[in-house]
């Protein structure tokens, strides 16, 4: 009987929180996706979830979703390691996550103006000697600021679980006459794990809702579920629908979940 | 050997200009006498002495600051607790299940929330204005800061707690002495990205808000049909270059102390 | 642990700050007898003539925003606000009319109504405008630069299907405008409820799918300004934005006609003030106010007195204010109720994922 560290004050808000901000909206979503838009009670939203239209969208979803987690991990470890490395890393840290303050509209705007056929990025292209290029409107423009606006929830995870690793085991891996790139795969990766698996969980799952930069950035050339949720909810004011696609979003991150949550074996403390 | 020291500067020198990139573009047409982000016209500093006769913009901006501040630090507070909620939990099972319900406001769109928090506050009979919308934000806050803060509390070495029990110290001891010095890190991150989702948040905030009370984004979101006007812009560039005067001050007094100490 | 109690202490003093700052800054204004809120479009009336609405009706004058008319119909059927004035879409006021959300307008407190152009009054979705008034109205063509163009004009809706213009079409991002523009082309009504029609337009507009250089809102105004596209199918408004900025850029509406839209001033069921909201309507229909509003928001008004005020370069062109026969081209939306919406929305996001195949 070890269990009264967990007190009331432990459970009681953080419960309250979940019961009233989490499950009984779920609830709501639920109940919404079983009513038609006659608001009658029917399973059309589901068998409509699975024709092509929607299957297409699910998986186009997934694979930016994909390509957009994995290049803000590569931006981001490397990164998140020079910080640490830094003498001044608390004021480098701040100053990664202070242009994520800055109203995202405003910065897309910026973007559209940066990218454009007369923008400055074509300019350095043209410096370059290479023609101006439609950076607009492609997959390559909508990674790209996807993976900008993502970038410091990736930075942070990876930086505090860097932060925290011992040096010692570097040090002692290097002695042992390790290279440096073995030194990383096998002592530093392993160890920052966790902090990357929450960062993977911090930007996987939001690209998959991503809306507003489709249209802005990608033209609409590219669709995620998160702008079909967004249709439905307020162009067509079909909540049913957008509640049905809402629930399967809900059911595809929990399975993300079970994949990226650190397998500890539990609370400590215990005794064996 | 210099090379070696170059290279990740450049590195890091890369990143900074790309984050700040945008930033430095929209500040840029704030100096425009011109009324669009297109063309630049001349040199001129009419929107700064727009945005300053505008009460009803500043109003805005101040009621912004106030809600992220006090829903970031009510959101970590009870980001904090959660943690060490699902950390102290006993069974995986359980605390997966907790975890995946954790994260159903990360993955939501903020439509979805928005408007079932709408709802749930008109059940609840609650006024819509500067509670509700902190309400709200303190909602959709806490967990990245569950997030954030639960490594951290996975990183901390079982040991020391059974260790400082040994000692006789007591759960609230434990907690304030040993479990919270630990993972102060992840607090202070948790801190922050909740004050990013409180500044980003467009559609949940319009979904919650009324009687008067607004944020920057809803006021920002709302004037694309016409264009949003530079004003704005002249906006960001004070609170961006404010933003970095105090983290410089910040910094260098917070350096100076160390200094003094050794 | 200290460190932490610091910090926090230090944010909530910030955050105690800021909201004294916010009583100072309110505290500020001259104290009014009555308060009237208005729930509008951002930057979507001239801020002076609150200023001015204030002062001469002694009424404190509370602004709020929205982004698009189904939030704002969220908001008021949600309850909880207390919003006096507010200005929907045309189809908007259709839907609120049916859920009654809207107070019946008291024409004999309105007596500026003798201004407004009888051809903008008693319209389908409000006859004898019972419950709206117009507030800016316009059209639906295409915007073009004939700088980056080799001589194309666009006197016909055919014209947007010239292969020469391959992935440089802009095309709103919108359901009726857009199948819209395939209805028109074959001479059916805006607002057909009938399949086969509204599949014959969408075989027509896949044919035009090639030219589409992507789906965009609002944002296009920036990316024709900034010579990003030569072609926008857009909304009038924002032809006015472009065109006041570029001067290349002029907008055309095609012959076989076009959709006309208005953003309608309405009494919600929410108000708890309604004499002071008639007042305000009222004075928005004064001609000298409509004349000032029209030239900061550079949409049509539909004020004919308020024309005369205004800069005739503006009021004879005919791109802003299409003569007659135009004019008896267009048509206005009508509610198509939440099925058809529902439909022509399917329609148009297979459309987009069609032209996303094909690029």
């Amino acid at each position: 009987m070890k269990r009264q560290s967990t007190n009331v004050l432990l459970i009681v808000p953080y419960s309250v929180w979940l019961i009233g901000f989490v499950i009984l909206p779920i609830g709501l979503i639920a109940y919404y996706s079983f009513i038609g838009i006659d608001q009658q009670w029917t399973l059309d939203n589901f068998a409509t979830f699975f024709t092509s239209t929607y299957f297409t969208l699910t998986l186009h979803s997934f694979w930016y979703a994909f390509l957009i987690t994995t290049f803000t991990l590569l931006f981001a470890y490397p990164t998140a390691y020079l910080i640490t490395k830094s003498k001044h890393k608390q004021l480098l840290l701040l100053l990664i996550i202070l242009p994520s303050w800055i109203n995202l509209l405003l910065k897309t705007y910026a973007f559209i103006g940066m990218m454009g056929l007369h923008g400055p990025m074509n300019a350095l292209i043209q410096a370059f000697g290479f023609p101006s290029q439609q950076i607009l409107f492609t997959d390559f423009s909508f990674i790209f600021v996807s993976v900008y606006i993502f970038i410091p929830f990736m930075i942070l995870p990876i930086f505090n679980a860097l932060d925290e690793l011992d040096r010692s085991y570097v040090d002692a891996a290097r002695d042992l006459g390790a290279t440096r790139w073995t030194t990383f795969r096998k002592v530093i990766f392993p160890l920052t794990i966790d902090g990357v698996k929450a960062g993977i969980q911090v930007v996987f799952i939001p690209a998959l809702s991503l809306f507003m930069i489709t249209r802005l950035i990608a033209g609409n050339k590219v669709i995620t579920l998160g702008t079909a949720i967004e249709q439905q909810f307020l162009v067509t004011q079909n909540w049913g629908m957008g509640s049905t696609i809402a629930l399967f979003l809900l059911i595809f991150m929990v399975i993300i979940m079970i994949f990226t949550t650190p397998r500890h074996k539990g609370g400590v403390t215990r005794g064996k | 050997m210099a090379n070696k020291r170059f290279i990740p500067k450049l590195y890091l020198l890369f990143v900074f200009a790309l984050l700040y990139a945008p930033i430095v573009y929209l500040i840029f047409y704030s100096f425009n006498s011109g009324d669009t982000m297109a063309a630049f016209e001349s040199f001129s500093l009419t929107h700064y002495g727009e945005l300053f006769a505008d009460q009803r913009l500043l109003i805005i901006v101040l009621q912004t600051i106030a809600i992220a501040l006090f829903s970031a630090l009510c959101a970590t507070a009870l980001g904090v607790l959660g943690a060490l909620f699902i950390y102290f939990l006993k069974r995986p099972a359980m605390r997966q299940m907790i975890l995946s319900l954790n994260n159903v406001l990360i993955v939501s769109p903020d439509v979805v929330i928005g408007a079932s928090f709408l709802l749930l506050f008109s059940m609840l009979g609650v006024k819509l204005g500067f509670a509700s919308v902190l309400f709200a934000h303190i909602a959709f806050s806490v967990p990245i800061v569950v997030i954030l803060v639960l490594p951290k509390l996975y990183e901390m070495s079982p040991s020391l707690i059974d260790a400082a029990r040994d000692l006789g110290a007591s759960e609230r001891e434990v907690l304030t002495r040993v479990v919270i010095p630990s993972i102060q890190p992840g607090i202070f991150a948790g801190f922050f990205m909740a004050l990013t989702y409180s500044l980003d948040d467009f559609a949940v905030t319009f979904f919650v808000t009324g009687n008067g009370f607004s944020t920057l984004s809803v006021e920002i979101y709302s004037m694309a049909r016409t264009g949003v006007s530079l004003t704005i812009n002249a906006l960001s560039a004070l609170l961006v270059a404010v933003t970095i005067v105090l983290l410089l001050i910040y910094y260098w007094l917070k350096e100076r102390t160390k200094g003094a100490n050794v | 642990m200290k460190r932490l109690w610091l910090a926090s202490s230090l944010i909530f003093i910030l955050g105690l700050l800021s909201l004294v700052g916010i009583r100072l800054l309110e505290a500020s204004g001259a104290p009014a007898s009555d308060t009237l809120v208005i729930y509008n479009w951002g930057d979507y009336i001239d801020p002076e003539l609150l200023k001015q609405f204030e002062r001469e009706y002694d009424t404190k004058v509370i602004y709020e925003t929205f982004d698009t008319n189904e939030g704002m119909l969220a908001k008021i059927e949600q309850g909880g606000t207390t919003y006096d004035v507010a200005v929907p879409s045309e189809y908007m006021v259709e839907v609120m009319k049916e859920k009654e959300l809207l107070l019946p307008l008291d024409h004999t407190k309105l007596p500026m109504l003798q201004h407004i152009d009888p051809y903008f009054l008693d319209l389908p979705f409000d006859r004898h405008n019972t419950y709206s008034l117009p507030y800016f109205w316009g059209t639906v063509g295409v915007a073009y630069n004939p700088k980056l163009l080799e001589g194309q004009t666009f006197e016909s809706w055919d014209d947007l299907w010239d292969p020469s213009l391959k992935g440089r079409v802009i095309v709103v991002d919108s359901a009726r405008e857009v199948l819209g523009v395939g209805l028109n082309k074959l001479g059916y009504s805006l607002n057909s409820k009938d399949e086969r029609e509204i599949q014959q337009a969408m075989l027509e507009l896949e044919a035009f799918s090639p030219n589409v250089k992507a789906f965009i809102g609002d944002e296009v105004t920036q990316l024709m300004i900034n010579e990003e596209a030569a072609v926008a199918l857009t909304w009038s408004g924002q032809a006015a934005d472009m065109m006041d900025v570029n001067d290349d850029i002029t907008f055309a509406i095609p012959k076989e006609g076009s959709n006309i839209w208005f953003d309608n001033v309405v009494i919600p069921k929410t108000s708890r003030n309604v004499e002071g909201a008639h007042a305000f309507i009222d004075f928005l229909n004064r001609p000298d106010v409509a004349a000032k509003n029209a030239t900061y928001v550079g949409y049509a008004t539909a004020n004919k007195d308020a024309l005369a005020l205004m800069d005739e370069e503006i009021t004879s062109d005919e791109r802003y204010y299409p003569p007659v026969d135009i004019r008896e081209q267009l048509e206005v939306y009508e509610n198509l109720g939440l099925k058809w919406v529902g439909r022509y929305n399917e329609y148009f996001l297979q459309y987009k994922m069609y032209t996303q195949r094909i690029n």
